[in-house]
């Protein structure tokens, strides 16, 4: 049991160091220390163009994506390596946030289902961010329910064609390719006739309309599909598989979503330091005191517990379900604190933007938190997880299970 | 970076699950619950045989040396097996003490005692009233006597020995504060048992009456040693909290399995899977921050104060959260004295006062927080 770098671990430290410490954006950096799950917002910037200007340098000096291997952009770093630089990058890391769902979850999924050449022409582009990636799963009618999916994939020739609608899709808006799932067969049970494609956004008949969220920021997107063609080439795993692909993509997605969630502790710590309450500091109020320390040891416990599965995972093990916490804990933590920083706002706590305390970053974050809880997931399906895939409990009763999709009911109340 | 428990640590961690699944079932920790027995002399013997009382105790004071991981290991497991022996009281309170500030006569005398199970010690600092504090230490030490009461005092019925908290100066700073070291059966002791929470681990009331008394460190360091025994001993039950904790778990988990209501087992049942995910995921929480605690103390690092203490709230509020939600999962049958169930309950709380309560704590975690930002 330890923390301390072992020699090679302190070498690749002062190296990303140095390097970090000549390049990184600095002018941006009192902005980007202080987004949190709010919007990042740069006073004097693009933050797409200052993210892929950013992941450009680092991979030109071959510091993208550290743990993919080298031929396909990345570096071939070891798990702590990986830990090393995020902790060495601190707050540019923000900046890839623009890339989490193709480094984190596309690219994985390319690598263990797309053919070789396809890997070598299409992950340089995206480890580097010169091209961004999406990731079309969710449907209107699917929510957590993902195989319940009605987007039609029809072979014609060599091609197929798809026609449908995708949903909450981050960053359709501005991404170049996506992975789909997509409905093969409607007449055998819904999760054996899903079939897995990537495709190039820009191919004709596809529309990506975004959506205002109740923050008021549009994150994500509806995507519509009209007799899209896609070569059969570009299918990700055998046809009828998908469902097996994609739980490569969502695994994937749990781990780096958990890995990247804040939980406002920090901010709130920071806050309370300095805020005067009508007797007194904050931060030496009895009441105060013990919710922050409640979620300091939240805080502190997620931490540690990432340490543990990195641990873990440079001795060769796969990260497993264990990693739901992090999002199940953070996502309902994130909403509390920023809950409990606005209550000791008191009735300015209402006021949000420019205008508010600390310019809006509890607000913003409060209005933002709802999403956590439901982005990659529902706390219900992540307790779900815990409870079937670590604790081995019975899985929920499904009616569907047996049943061909085209016979499956979608109406409730008729 | 390694943040696990070495092969060798988890090997010995398998033997003393093994030794407690032998040697100390629900069955037998119900001898001393019911009254029959102050605590499990032939498990204390055992323990002893082992090594596992001295093995964080340096070989030349005739303990195996290993070290403060191995007795984390060592501790998650006495919480798994609910075990009813002075093992907190003597090897986290009082042989922490005499390690710390004992001078090299005290530790020759009483820490190979200590591992061979001869000598049960505990520390008395606590007189009636809330939580540690150098304001609520009335026990005076004047001449080299002690008078005075302390209550409560763990194991103080059955303990040879103990570490006192005494007043040496007249005011309320730390400084007035000095510790002692009592031969509990020598005269000028009067020890009345008392019930409590959780009677697997006695609670004592001790009456000093122009007691003879040694120093243990320098006068006036008392409080400055305390705060560093207590760190430690927040650390080392933390692991028995989180032991305690995996086994509420799992025992709730094994009866959602094994139980059908509704033509169901309960496990399938939504409302208690995500109960038991809930009590999962705090005992995890516990675990990991308990495990930087492991690493604090293992190393002296200058995070212990901190770690220690985001060790015990976790760890403290995880063992609450299972015991609890155990009994839940268990519905009636959870409630009656024929279950374990309680047992776990009573410990889980029990335990949640020992060292000082959660609010002591929460405190002191955010006084060190704010310390370390300052820094």
């Amino acid at each position: 049991m330890n923390f301390d770098d072992t020699p090679q671990e302190a070498e690749f430290r002062a190296i990303a160091r140095a390097w970090i410490g000549a390049n990184a954006p600095k002018q941006y950096e009192e902005d980007l220390r202080k987004s949190s799950l709010g919007r990042t917002v740069l006073r004097n910037g693009n933050i797409l163009e200052v993210a892929k200007a950013w992941q450009k340098k680092k991979a030109d000096a071959g510091w993208a994506c550290l743990h993919w291997p080298k031929e396909y952009g990345g570096r071939g770093s070891s798990p702590i390596e990986r830990v090393i630089w995020q902790q060495e990058e601190g707050p540019f890391g923000q900046l890839s946030r623009m890339f989490i769902i193709g480094h984190g979850m596309c690219g994985p999924t390319m690598m263990a289902f797309a053919r070789e050449e396809h890997k070598r022409t299409y992950l340089p582009p995206l480890a580097s961010g010169e091209k961004v990636w999406c990731q079309l799963f969710s449907e209107p009618a699917g929510g957590s329910d993902v195989a319940g999916l009605r987007t039609r994939a029809e072979k014609d020739g060599d091609d197929w064609v798809i026609n449908g609608q995708k949903i909450w899709t981050s960053g359709a808006h501005y991404s170049d390719y996506g992975i789909l799932l997509t409905r093969t067969d409607p007449t055998v049970p819904k999760h054996k006739g899903l079939t897995m494609f990537f495709l190039d956004m820009k191919s004709t008949g596809v529309e990506v309309r975004p959506i205002k969220q109740a923050s008021g920021a549009s994150d994500f997107n509806e995507v519509y599909f009209t007799n899209v063609r896609i070569p059969d080439h570009q299918r990700l795993g055998e046809v009828g598989d998908g469902w097996n692909v994609s739980l490569t993509t969502l695994m994937n997605e749990r781990s780096a979503i958990g890995a990247a969630v804040s939980t406002g502790f920090p901010e709130l710590f920071e806050y309370c330091s300095s805020l005067m309450l009508d007797d007194g500091p904050a931060i030496e109020d009895r009441a105060v005191r013990s919710k922050l320390a409640n979620w300091a040891v939240k805080a502190s416990g997620l931490k540690y517990t990432s340490m543990r599965a990195i641990s873990a995972l440079s001795k060769g093990e796969r990260p497993g379900p264990e990693n739901s916490i992090g999002k199940l804990v953070a996502g309902s933590m994130i909403q509390d604190v920023a809950t409990y920083a606005l209550d000791l706002q008191g009735a300015r706590g209402v006021i949000s933007g420019e205008d508010a305390e600390l310019a809006g970053r509890f607000q913003a974050m409060l209005l933002r938190a709802p999403g956590t809880r439901v982005e990659g997931g529902t706390d219900e399906i992540m307790r779900n997880i815990i409870a079937e895939r670590v604790l081995g409990l019975p899985g929920d009763i499904r009616v569907d299970k047996d049943v061909p999709f085209n016979k499956i009911p979608t109406k409730g109340r008729s | 970076m390694n943040f696990d428990f070495s092969d060798d640590q988890k090997q010995l961690r398998d033997q003393a699950r093994k030794f407690l699944t032998e040697k100390c079932s629900p069955k037998a920790v119900r001898v001393v619950l019911d009254g029959k027995a102050p605590y499990d002399k032939e498990l204390w013997k055992g323990l002893a045989e082992m090594g596992f009382l001295g093995v964080a105790i340096p070989e030349e004071f005739g303990g195996a040396g290993a070290g403060h991981l191995e007795l984390c290991v060592i501790a998650e497991e006495m919480g798994r097996a609910n075990a009813p022996v002075p093992f907190s009281s003597t090897v986290y309170l009082a042989a922490e003490a005499l390690l710390i500030a004992g001078s090299d006569a005290q530790k020759k005398k009483w820490l190979p005692a200590i591992a061979s199970g001869e000598a049960i010690g505990t520390l008395a600092l606590f007189e009636g009233n809330g939580n540690p504090s150098p304001k609520a230490i009335k026990l005076t030490a004047a001449n080299g006597v002690l008078n005075g009461v302390k209550k409560p005092v763990a194991d103080g019925a059955i303990a040879d020995f103990a570490v006192v908290a005494a007043r040496t100066g007249s005011g309320g700073r730390d400084s007035d504060i000095s510790l002692f070291l009592v031969d509990l059966k020598a005269g000028g002791v009067e020890v009345k048992s008392l019930t409590n929470l959780d009677p697997t681990r006695g609670q004592a009331e001790i009456t000093f009456r122009d007691c003879k008394a040694e120093p243990l460190g320098a006068a006036g360091e008392g409080w400055s040693i305390l705060t560093q025994v207590l760190d430690r001993a927040a650390v080392l039950c933390a692991f028995e909290q989180v032991g305690g904790s995996d086994r509420a778990l799992e025992m709730g988990r094994d009866y959602a399995l094994d139980r059908i209501a509704f033509g169901r087992q309960i496990g399938s049942f939504q409302a208690v899977k995500h109960m038991l995910a809930d009590m999962y995921v705090s005992a995890t929480l516990a675990r990991s921050n308990s495990y930087y605690g492991a690493w604090a103390l293992s190393t002296n690092a200058a995070e212990l104060p901190e770690a220690a203490a985001a060790a015990r709230i976790s760890a403290t509020q995880a063992f609450q959260h299972c015991a609890k939600n155990n009994i839940q999962v268990h519905g009636g049958m959870g409630f009656t004295w024929e279950f374990d169930c309680h047992m776990y309950y009573r410990r889980a709380n029990a335990m949640a006062l020992g060292l000082g309560s959660l609010t002591y704590w929460e405190d002191q975690l955010i006084d060190r927080m704010r310390k370390k930002n300052a820094a």
